[in-house]
């Protein structure tokens, strides 16, 4: 009991270890990617003792400065639930990451430990749980403020986080039918096996269309560019527009740990997890017949490698597409959402099922 | 009045799709970040300098490049002997829109030059850089080539240059009192305080002589930056 308790703690510790810092590294990659793209060299002043690192210390004088910066509420404003708004937020991004699977089980001694912080059954319906209650975190900010342009901005993000939720929710339906599972383990356990011998059956493969569904929903979700508008930081005022201090950078946190929950949810449904092309738990198995036997602790850490290895991709993916796109205005975005997407995830879901009605067999 | 119908252009089939401009627009930028990237690693094994990898000048490090034309601090030029120019006809103060130039008149030793500065005070604060005391002067005693942009100081004073750092461009506030080891062959009152120097070290002991020692060279010293 103790054990098993102290297991989920380190597994847990290790998740939010690894998604935090990612998070925090993200406002660097944000700078300094965007000053590779345009030819600039980005922030690189803040130093120790001399030492600049390529600006990594940035992100640390970021934390300390929204630390001691003076925290306002407005007059009037709900004193608690102005508090509560982005806790709420950081707090539902951060428990989404416990359902996601970053490495095959762990065979220790003779204990079986799955490399996920919660084996939940209905995994994928807990994480979208998660996401949609954030929406809550952004209403919230907007009502507490006692002010109308908070209210406005919160009331287009939520519009927009819902709109685009069911074009979400729509595109990943096929995934399940295809696979035949909710709990991403298994799912991605479904995506180790090879069609014809040689391509991996991945997400990617199996539901292209839904894949590019659920990446663009997957965007506005997050309210990155270009779908950023309910933000704006500038220039739209936004849901946030009353915080100051590092409530305002809870929002700001919320925003990069919802970009990883998306690039992980990419990850997991669509690029195989923790699979390895080839890779059996027993080494490789390549398609014109060789066999390459490993240990079982580097199967593991192929699969880790792995897992962080397309999640950083994605990260960088979203990245690029940040500093390439321009913003959408609000009735493009509307249009996008509920005539462009819908209808088109709607129809992957008819084509899926008749295809598997006819050849269920063939998966 | 002829009327201009401007129609927009329909969008093609591939640009409503929105994908295939998405992904030309990645390669765009994807160019550019692996490129830079690519340049980034190069250089910091001291590779491929000769290609930039950024746009960016490291500023107080790296300075940019002046125009030849580029109007920077001003300066005041000074004959072979070490005494200025000028001779305080008084053209650029009066001319200086900003009147931020404060010039008090000495009898110069020498009969020919009739006149030398005492003082001679910008306030840089209040200086629009505008150049007409340059353009006015009739000796080429004030210039504004010394290349220095960056005049900052902590108060209104310090923004005010006197003849010592005027005609030395190398000297940067905060000079202190001025009693300190400036050596000046003439004598000078800077910013209004007690007369300081004399004229011994050109003209000996006696200060009026009917014809000077040295001939009035036209070239002006050198920048010393």
């Amino acid at each position: 009991m103790i054990t098993d308790l102290a297991i989920k703690l380190v597994l847990a510790g290790i998740v939010f270890f690894g998604v935090l810092n990612l998070a925090g590294l993200h406002t660097w990659i944000e700078r300094k990617q965007s000053a590779i793209i345009q030819d600039r060299i980005g922030a690189n002043r803040a130093s120790i003792l001399g030492f600049r690192l390529m600006g990594l210390f940035h992100p640390l004088a970021d934390a300390v400065k929204m630390f001691t910066k003076e925290d306002i509420i407005p007059a009037g404003a709900d004193r608690v639930l102005h508090t509560l708004a982005p806790v709420f937020s950081v707090f539902f991004a951060l428990v989404a990451f416990a359902a996601i699977p970053f490495g095959d089980r762990l065979l220790l001694g003779d204990r079986v430990i799955e490399l996920q912080v919660a084996k939940i059954d209905v995994g994928l319906l807990y994480i979208f749980a998660m996401l949609s209650l954030g929406v809550y975190g952004v209403i919230l900010a907007g009502f507490a403020s006692r002010s109308n342009y908070a209210v406005m901005g919160g009331l287009r993000a939520t519009a927009q986080m819902i709109s685009y939720e069911i074009a979400l929710g729509i595109a990943i339906i096929g995934i399940v039918m295809v696979y035949g599972t909710m709990d991403l383990q298994e799912l991605v356990r479904g995506q180790g096996r090879h069609l014809g011998g040689w391509l991996p059956l991945w997400g990617i493969v199996v539901q292209p269309v839904a894949f590019f569904v659920f990446l663009t929903a997957a965007l506005a979700e997050t309210k990155r560019v270009p779908f950023d508008l309910p933000e704006g930081e500038s220039e739209i005022i936004g849901y946030f527009v009353e915080y100051s201090g590092m409530k305002f950078g809870m929002f700001f946190l919320t925003d990069f740990l919802e970009t990883i929950m998306v690039a992980c949810l990419a990850t997991t449904l669509f690029f195989g997890g923790w699979q390895v092309p080839y890779l059996t738990p027993n080494g490789f198995q390549f398609p014109w017949g060789s066999t390459l036997p490993i240990s079982h602790w580097a199967y593991v850490f192929f699969g880790i490698a792995s897992f962080s290895t397309k999640v950083l991709v994605f990260c960088w993916l979203f990245m690029q597409l940040r500093w390439t796109l321009p913003r959408f205005r609000y009735d493009q975005l509307m249009r996008l959402g509920w005539l462009g997407l819908f209808p088109i995830s709607v129809a992957n879901l008819l084509i899926t099922g008749v295809l598997l009605a006819l050849f269920t067999e063939g998966f | 009045m002829a009327v201009k119908v401007v129609r927009r252009r329909e969008l093609t089939f591939s640009e409503q799709l929105y994908v295939p401009q998405i992904l030309a627009g990645l390669k765009v930028t994807s160019a550019h970040f692996f490129r830079n990237l690519a340049l980034h690693v190069a250089h910091s094994l001291g590779l491929l300098t000769h290609l930039s990898a950024s746009v960016t000048f490291q500023y107080p490090e790296q300075p940019r490049p002046l125009a030849a034309r580029f109007r920077s601090r001003h300066r005041l030029t000074v004959r072979e002997e070490g005494t200025p120019r000028c001779v305080a006809c008084m053209l650029c103060e009066t001319v200086c829109p900003a009147k931020c130039i404060t010039i008090v008149a000495g009898e110069h030793p020498d009969p020919n030059v009739e006149k030398y500065p005492v003082r001679f005070d910008i306030d840089l604060g209040v200086c629009v850089y505008c150049g007409y005391c340059v353009e006015v002067c009739p000796e080429d005693a004030i210039r504004m080539d010394t290349g220095i942009l960056d005049v900052a100081a902590y108060s209104r004073d310090e923004m005010k240059l006197d003849i010592h750092e005027l005609m030395d461009p190398a000297l940067r506030k905060p000079l202190g009192d001025c009693s300190c080891s400036l050596r000046f062959p003439h004598q000078c009152r800077p910013a209004g305080g007690p007369m300081k120097g004399d004229w011994t070290g050109i003209y000996g002991e006696t200060p009026n002589v009917s014809k000077p020692l040295v001939d009035r060279p036209r070239t002006c010293m050198p920048i010393k930056h």
